[in-house]
């Protein structure tokens, strides 16, 4: 795509693991990003979805640059965010925003909101202590929180409205790209609905171009334009929302829409569900060739040898590395 | 007779911020052999539920204010602390929701799992080791030989809930009371341990209490649901009548906020403002002010369960009196 506003090219994280106390010597690596590329529109949302450990948070931090990459480039605009270095690094942030899962840990417990949220503002822009109380309360407005709140403390709120003091501080420096880990895996399901049609408003009048980390298929289906799928490091699948939702192509992503229980008990009871041995393996020491063989039903001895290659079956946007992608999906 | 009745329990906690009421008079039923989903936001008084019937609720600032719970010809509410240990983790056993937390880090697997056995004198030393392993296989530990000298750590979150599970299954209970079983684990494997769960109470013929807050879990494995509201049972019944014939307005308002049954690109339906504070007491019903049905009724008087037909029961005024449909 050459519109992508968000350009990811073979990204790679991976965490040396050593050894020792006087003499420490790497005994391994963990591959947590092994290799990611991605593109994003402006003003898309991309849903990463996986299990725990499969380097999806891992991901996003490496992207706003909070994670050195130890290999793969980022670009954002005209900026390549890898080659960025203190000073530049530190007014480009300005651009780029994260809002993290847990908002009881995202806070300053000893912050009034006014004082965090004002602190926010007046790093990026410019803006006299006279009208600082007024940009503060239409930030507070726009996330649907009364700005007489301001001069309360995290503890004096909930858990939806902490999330969104964190999504107002997030707004608060105009950013143009935004990673939302797990924004709502913390909250009750009558709140998680709220916050997502929080999110989802606010991406369209802001034309915010957000990554919406989850490990909930269905929370990232409502408010993704296109979905990726993420297992140990790498994307297995990515396509439109409704696509890899309702036609999973990739073994993984099967196994993974069957095992989300659904509130319908008829078709709970009927519908097969497909049961992955196994927990994922350790990214310290993954499986060789497609690191999912392990676990997965179709597996042949060609999975083990290479890493498959994306392939797309209805020559669309959806695409998947299997190397039986074809013959699974007839 | 229900193997456990439980009735108008009461449990509050008596805080520097005032009284919570945490669990305000519920009454249930659990048969031998069913399984009972309970399901409610977090606060709603779930979890109080369970641990006052088994005396884990810390006291003070706890106190159970009143109530039975009826446990073959036991009050669990009002028995001696000695009497209750004869039935906790023997006939009634418990599973939490955080295997990394639950399990002594400091003992290996075997010894945390034959200490229910030598605790309740049921098997001497080495044929406790025996069931133990025995055990731990069933719950598809692989290489359960080896790994029962293992310890915690060296466990996977979802290895950790088996082994949980086994724990509480050693003794062969009557009911097992499973707090949140899967919320701490990735789907894939939440699937595997409900499908466990499963194959474990039809060999073992016992009760569950499954504690939950994912309508979607208890949808496939439950035989009845009581649904939980600001620490009160607002609805109750066969699983099938509270998915398809769900009459409490928050019911309705819960399942309808689902994402996973909403269609894309509307607006997600959501209930309006926040759970009810538990400190401070309600005339009415506790939803009301959430509710989009509520009159002046509602928040004047507060509402009884009641029947309304086949096992199905709830605590509206509006559905009871003026026959208030969805």
């Amino acid at each position: 795509m050459s519109d992508a506003y968000l350009q990811i090219n073979n990204l790679k994280t991976h965490f040396p693991v050593e050894k020792g106390i006087l003499f420490r010597k790497v005994t391994g690596t963990v591959k947590a990003v092994d290799g990611v590329s991605l593109s994003l529109a402006k003003g898309e949302v991309l849903g990463l979805v996986g299990e725990s450990g499969c380097g999806k948070s891992t991901l996003g931090r490496t992207v706003l640059q909070l994670i050195k990459p130890t290999e793969g480039t980022v670009t954002l605009g005209d900026r390549t965010l890898t080659d960025l270095g203190g000073k530049e690094l530190r007014s480009a942030r300005a651009d780029f925003q994260m809002i993290f899962q847990d908002p009881y840990a995202s806070l300053n417990p000893r912050m009034t909101v006014y004082s965090m949220l004002a602190e926010a503002i007046q790093v990026h822009r410019k803006v006299p202590k006279a009208d600082l109380a007024g940009a503060v309360g239409s930030l507070m407005e726009k996330v649907g929180l009364a700005a007489r709140f301001m001069r309360k403390y995290p503890h004096e709120f909930s858990g939806g409205q902490r999330q969104r003091i964190a999504i107002a501080r997030a707004l608060a420096v105009e950013p143009k790209l935004i990673i939302a880990d797990e924004p709502v895996s913390a909250l009750d399901v009558s709140i998680q609905a709220q916050i997502l049609n929080l999110l989802s408003d606010l991406t369209r009048e802001m034309e915010l171009t957000m990554i919406f980390i989850s490990h909930d298929l269905s929370v990232v289906k409502h408010i993704s334009d296109r979905i990726a799928v993420m297992y140990l490091g790498r994307i297995v699948e990515i396509g439109p929302a409704t696509e890899v939702f309702e036609h999973p192509q990739h073994p993984y992503t099967k196994a993974l829409c069957s095992a989300v229980p659904m509130p319908d008990p008829d078709s709970e009871r009927t519908r097969k569900r497909i049961l992955l041995p196994g927990d994922p393996p350790s990214p310290l020491n993954p499986p060789s060739g497609c690191t999912f063989h392990p676990r997965c039903p179709h597996a042949e001895e060609r999975c083990q040898a290479a890493w498959p290659s994306f392939e797309s079956l209805k020559n669309n946007a959806h695409e998947a590395a299997c190397v039986r992608l074809a013959e699974l999906n007839q | 007779m229900p193997l456990l009745d439980v009735n108008d329990l009461t449990t509050y906690f008596h805080t520097r911020n005032g009284v919570v009421r945490a669990v305000d008079g519920v009454s249930f039923q659990l048969e031998e052999g069913e399984t009972l989903g309970i399901v409610g936001e977090s606060g709603s008084g779930k979890s109080v539920t369970c641990m006052s019937m088994l005396g884990l609720i810390p006291q003070p600032p706890g106190r159970i204010e009143r109530g039975t719970a009826h446990f073959d010809g036991t009050d669990l509410l009002h028995c001696s602390p000695k009497e209750l240990q004869t039935i906790r983790g023997r006939r009634i056993a418990m599973i939490f929701q955080d295997p990394m937390t639950s399990l002594n880090p400091y003992l290996r697997i075997e010894d945390q799992l034959i200490e229910p056995l030598l605790i309740h004198g049921l098997a001497n030393k080495a044929s406790a080791k025996k069931q133990a392993l025995a055990m731990l296989d069933a719950v598809g530990i692989q290489d359960a030989a080896s790994r029962i000298r293992g310890y915690p750590h060296e466990f996977s979150g979802g290895m950790r809930q088996r082994v949980m599970i086994a724990m509480a299954l050693i003794t062969k209970p009557d009911v097992l009371i499973a707090d949140e079983p899967t919320t701490a684990l990735d789907v894939t494997v939440q699937a595997q341990v409900l499908e466990l769960i499963k194959k474990e109470q039809e060999v073992l013929g016992m009760a569950v209490i499954l504690v939950t807050h994912d309508l979607g879990v208890v949808s496939g494995f439950c035989d009845r649901i009581n649904v939980m509201y600001g620490g009160k049972i607002v609805e109750s019944g066969p699983t099938k009548d509270i998915f398809y014939k769900p009459q409490h307005p928050y019911n309705r308002a819960l399942q309808n906020s689902i994402p996973a049954l909403q269609a894309k690109g509307k607006k997600l339906y959501t209930i309006p403002g926040m759970p009810p504070d538990m400190s401070k007491p309600s005339d009415g019903c506790s939803f009301a002010p959430r509710c989009e049905h509520a009159t002046d009724l509602c928040t004047s008087e507060p509402p009884e369960l009641q029947d309304i037909g086949q096992a199905h029961t709830t605590a509206c005024l509006r559905v009871q009196r003026e026959n208030l449909k969805p």
